[in-house]
Order: structure tokens, then sequence, then C-alpha cells
């Protein structure tokens, strides 16, 4: 149990998929203009995650083997676009108040490095099945707080008297610098 | 070599398999087309284009029983919209089904009013607000300015307010160059 938990808090703070490996910086900077949209995103891609996660051990635990370990990025990429667009129909048609929260944001998903990065740390990292689920659950909630993070910065950035040449993008590459750095401050939390 | 083949093949298909019966499995009954062209609609729910509302127009415009330049409150910007949506040749606006007017609100005289609730039957976005005998009055933020309750009211206490520009309202004008004949 207390690994799970080790497994949770490591991946959501000392290792953050996009402040620390720097993973999935599209979505990062492309939907974090606003708090609604980060938190859209967000829900979407924990709940792709989890799940792709868990499917993409299954498929190279059971499918693929050590003898067909180079085909693990071919399949997973495969396997999570199947998994999203599956989601995506499944979701339409059973409850559309959650379909227009997640809808838009779901084929985003598809590409995504950091839905491709987790399956494929938890291969290299030789996770159990339940051990994978909490990673990429934990990569999950690491992205999502910090692209709600990122994106609550930049609401208040878009009204402050920022200098011309550092309006937009480049202010905010500045900032996801500074929180990077922040979020090295928990480097030392896990021993 | 082969199995690596055979393996993704299998996972291919199985997937295709898969989405497929989803694709069946999950049908959502709707007309994609409607929702696109009602989103382009100004909401007002005047029937001023002939149809009962912003959403039956939609549909007729997707079944191709109705032209796209019947809704005088979206005005030219709004058939240019469709035109590009839909593919089609821009057309003027059809004077037949009413001119573009400034965006405008209800407002009740409250003195004159009598109380007959007959305007907040006629309201298609329950704007109004009142009971019998009582006074009436228009939630100005919920009106759309269709000008439908005006008909029924028996003691003609209803006029319409066209909106300034205020705070809420106002917006970037389009920039507007003088032509000059170069020398």
């Amino acid at each position: 149990m207390e690994g799970y938990l080790l497994i949770l808090v490591g991946t959501v703070f000392v290792n953050n998929i996009v402040m620390v490996k720097i993973l999935g910086l599209c979505p990062f900077m492309g939907v974090s203009r606003k708090l609604e949209t980060a938190l859209g995103m967000g829900a979407a891609t924990t709940f792709v995650l989890t799940l792709g996660s868990g499917t993409s051990y299954l498929v190279n635990k059971y499918l693929l083997g050590p003898d067909l370990a180079y085909l693990t990025t071919l399949s997973f990429i495969v396997v999570i676009a199947g998994i999203v667009q599956f989601t995506e129909m499944a979701i339409r048609k059973t409850s559309p108040v959650l379909y227009q929260v997640l809808g838009i944001y779901l084929p985003l998903i598809t590409t995504n490095c950091a839905v491709l990065g987790i399956p494929l740390l938890n291969v290299q990292a030789k996770h159990d099945f339940v051990e994978s689920l909490f990673f990429g659950m934990g990569g999950a909630l690491g992205f999502s707080l910090a692209l709600i993070l990122f994106a609550g910065i930049r609401e208040r950035i878009e009204a402050a008297d920022v200098p011309g040449i550092f309006r937009g993008s480049a202010i905010a590459m500045v900032t996801a610098g500074l929180m990077s750095l922040a979020f090295m401050g928990f480097a030392g939390l896990v021993k | 070599m082969l199995t690596a083949v055979f393996v993704m093949a299998g996972l291919a298909l199985a997937i295709g398999a898969v989405l497929g019966f989803a694709a069946i499995r999950f049908r959502v009954e709707g007309h994609p087309l409607v929702e696109k062209i009602d989103a382009i609609l100004p909401q007002t729910q005047c029937g001023q284009c002939g149809f009962p509302g912003c959403k039956p127009y939609a549909q007729a415009i997707a079944e191709g029983n109705a032209e796209i330049n019947q809704c005088p409150p979206g005005g030219e910007e709004n058939i240019h919209k469709l035109a590009d949506l839909l593919g089609a040749e821009f057309k003027p606006l059809n004077a037949a089904h009413g001119v573009p007017k400034p965006r405008s609100v209800a407002v009740i005289d409250e003195e004159l009013c009598i109380g007959c609730t007959l305007c907040t039957q006629a309201c298609p976005v329950d704007a109004i607000l009142g009971a019998a005998k009582q006074m009436h009055t228009v939630i100005a933020a919920e009106c759309t300015g269709c000008e439908l309750c005006l008909a029924p009211c028996p003691v003609d206490c209803i006029h319409m307010l066209p909106v300034g520009e205020s705070i809420g309202s106002w917006k970037w004008k389009y920039p507007v160059f003088p032509l000059t004949r170069a020398a």
C-alpha cells in the first residue's frame, strides 16, 4: 500500500511529467489560456491515461512479451488511439454532460506525448498491473496540477502590465520555466 | 519478423472491430449540420424567418427547405458565415422577412400595464416576469429583442428601446480608412 502512495506522490510532485520530465508541453502551452479549458483537459487526460496505462500493460505483458519488445511504441500508439476513440463514442452515447466537458479534448489527447510516454516509462520501470495504473493516474494528476496552476497564473498575467516584447507566448515560457524550477524543490521529498 | 507482422495486424484488426462495433452500438441520433447552423443563428427565437424558432430554421436549411437569407437579426454577417459553412453563394438579406435593426430590448411601461399575462405567453425566451393582475417587467439581460410581445399587448404599453453602448457591450470598431487618390 505504501508503495502505491509513494508512486502517486512521486509522479505528481517529484517527477511531475510536465515540469520535470518535460513531456506533454503542447497541451500545456495550448489549452492553458483559461482555467475551464485547463480543468476539462486535465480531467480528460486523467481518464485516458489511467485507462491507457492499464491496457498498454496488458498488451505489453500478454501480446508482445520480451521477444517483440521493439514493437512497444508502435503498438501503444495504436492501442491508445483506439481506446480514446472508443471512450469518446461510449461517453457521447451514455453521458452527454460528461461529453460536453471532455468531448473536444479527447481527440487532442490521442497524440499527446505524455499519454504515450507514461506507458513506455511503465515498461522501463517494470511496473506490475496495479502499479501501472497508479503510475498512469499519478502522472495524469501531476499533469492536471501543472496545467491548472499554469492556467491560473496565465489568467492573472493577462491582466498584468507586461512589457510589450514579453507579451503572449514569451511571458508564458518564462512562467513555465519558473514553475519548473519551483517543482525542482520537491526533488528530495521521497527518499 | 512474421510474428511481428501478425501481432500488429491482429491488434489493428481487433481495435478496428471494436471501433466498428462501437460506431453501431453507440450511434448518436442527431444531425451535426443542424447543430452547426444553429450555433451561427443569433438565437433570438423571433420567428421572422417564417419558422417557429432558430432550431427549426436551422433544420430547414440543413434539409434544403429554406434559403440562408431569411434571418434579419443575424444580418449580412450571419449570411456570410452560413454561406461559408454550407459552401453556398452569398445572397443579400431577403427583405420580405424584415430588415436588420439596432439591437434593442423590450421595456414595459409599468404605469400602463394591466397585468394580463398575454406578453409573458408570447415571449419565446421567458424574459417577462409577472403574474395575473400584477405589473409585469422585462428582464433586460434575457430579452432578445424579437418584438413578439408587442402585438399581443392590449394596452400597447411595451416599446422597444435600442441598447446603447455600455462597458459590457462595447466592441472595437472596424477600421475604416478613407480612400485617397494617389497623386
